[in-house]
């Protein structure tokens, strides 16, 4: 092949994935139009690329996750990238201290990649600034999880063609939800529109400051919304006053066919798991017609494979 | 600054036409028919080539469908962690079952090999073919990688500061095979 022939060269896209807020819209759009391609591959008899040969990735969790570690964990061999998986729930060192002692540690190991989850907002930019290696987000504190951002945009762009002018709800414990908030960025940087609905003590008050607005009763946001994005409810919720119960918060705010069959419209039902049926969202939902949910997981696997494909292959010191 | 001269057009339309007829011929002779042959065009410029010559094919052999896929060789690239730039992945279609199949593969131009040992790779991981053939429009020369084309159009002898340049109808909006001289010049 002619260096003329060559394939047209993009200009660098990422070097980390930290979030989604600021990232514009054609470099989200090729991080979905990259995971397109490897849910092909992933559909193949071997589904496998070497890409990623010869690259190795820590996944560090320091808050316990299944399945969002199993998928980055699949979404790295997949890439036959070399993976080291290092857990811990540990919460007796002070944050600074377990950070940076992380930090050394990584660096010893001369890993190129770190895929970290980790319950204080904002460790994964620490991370970034103070090691070589290229960092994934994997959900930090209630910051951002910007591969759960863009796997829910994968799915609505699969199910309803464009992310531009649709109509996203987003519902429950929105205060505390690192995933409404990457979706709130990704979306409206996208050109789609975001409302929100939960109880007023689980909505933020910079809500309207991240350009959304809220819509305090359920029936009125199914009837606005084409997809509604319903939020696990952290059952300690209960105990710390935010919600007066399980009951009340499901009579008011728990998906149910009957709300979707009185909204009378085709609406997009997905969640990002693990789901408390009978609390947020009820099972003949969950695993109704108007269900994504497991579409979401398979795309989680191919959205991964797309994040860690396009950060390996560009200089940390460009753009 | 570089500048470009045009030294040769080696191929013009009907000379095109020509050569892909003729390795038409060569894959029907060489496969002793077309019953089990199918062809993936290496993205960009294969995949029309592979389009014209499937349906070349396919007039000479009595109108027999013969399938075509579309290869991206972007994931089994040997330079992406190195280079400083990444090449879009795009879409590889390979509609059919390529198990026990003669798959052809066709490319523009043959130079250093090294496109056709990742597409090889990329097709082994689709199943098992009977045999993989090379196709190409032209040979410039150059490989670095033992690779060689079973049908070639063109043979020719070119130098680094040389491009082939290789402009097809459905890409280009015409058909032609040039050569161009790179000179770096300091302004």
């Amino acid at each position: 092949m002619s260096p003329h022939n060559k394939i047209d060269l993009e200009p660098p896209v990422l070097t980390h994935l930290l979030g989604l807020d600021g990232v514009p819209e054609p470099v989200i759009t090729e991080i979905l139009d990259t995971a397109e391609n490897f849910l092909a591959v992933l559909e193949r008899p071997i589904p496998k690329v070497p890409s990623l040969r010869g690259v190795t990735v820590a996944n560090l969790f320091f808050e316990n996750s299944t399945r969002t570690r199993i998928s980055f964990e699949l979404a790295e061999k997949r890439l036959s990238a070399d993976t080291i998986n290092f857990s811990t729930s540990g919460s007796s060192v002070a944050k600074g201290e377990t950070l940076l002692d992380t930090v050394k540690n990584i660096e010893a190991m001369k890993v190129d990649v770190v895929v970290m989850r980790h319950w204080a907002a904002g460790s994964s930019k620490f991370l970034a600034d103070r090691i070589d290696a290229k960092v994934v987000n994997a959900g930090d504190g209630t910051h951002e999880h910007p591969t759960q951002g863009l796997l829910d945009m994968l799915t609505i762009r699969r199910k309803l063609g464009a992310l531009k002018g649709l109509k996203v709800l987003i519902l429950g414990d929105i205060a505390h939800s690192r995933v409404a908030r990457s979706n709130i960025f990704g979306l409206l940087n996208c050109g789609a529109e975001v409302k929100v609905c939960g109880p007023a003590t689980l909505i933020p008050r910079e809500a309207e400051s991240l350009g959304v607005e809220v819509i305090p009763d359920l029936d009125e946001g199914l009837k606005w919304c084409n997809v509604v994005n319903v939020l696990r409810l952290q059952l300690e919720r209960m105990s710390q006053g935010l919600i007066p119960s399980l009951r009340d918060y499901q009579r008011r705010y728990g998906l149910t066919r009957l709300r979707l069959e009185k909204a009378a419209k085709d609406i997009v039902v997905m969640h990002p798991g693990p789901m408390n049926r009978g609390v947020e969202i009820d099972s003949n939902v969950a695993d109704g017609p108007w269900s994504v949910i497991l579409s979401q997981v398979k795309h989680g696997v191919a959205v991964r494979m797309a994040a860690l494909f396009l950060i390996s292959g560009r200089e940390k010191d460009e753009g | 600054m570089t500048t470009e001269r045009t030294k040769a057009c080696i191929i013009d339309r009907v000379g095109m036409e020509r050569t892909l007829a003729r390795l038409a011929a060569e894959i029907v002779e060489r496969n002793r028919g077309a019953g089990n042959i199918a062809l993936i065009g290496i993205r960009t410029r294969g995949a029309p080539l592979a389009h014209r010559l499937a349906k070349l094919i396919s007039s000479l052999e009595g109108g027999k469908n013969i399938p075509v896929g579309i290869l991206d060789i972007t994931l089994y690239r040997d330079d992406y962690l190195i280079s400083r730039k990444t090449p879009k992945v795009r879409a590889t279609e390979i509609p059919f079952d390529i198990q026990d199949r003669a798959v052809v593969l066709v490319d523009d131009v043959l130079y250093t090999g090294r496109t056709v040992r990742a597409a090889i790779d990329a097709v082994l991981d689709y199943g098992r073919p009977d045999r993989i053939q090379l196709a190409v429009l032209v040979d410039r020369g150059g490989r670095e990688m033992p690779v060689a084309g079973d049908f070639v159009g063109k043979k020719l002898v070119t130098s680094p500061g040389e491009e082939v340049r290789v402009h097809l109808e459905e890409v280009d909006g015409r058909d032609e095979v040039i050569i161009v001289e790179l000179s770096s010049e300091s302004a």
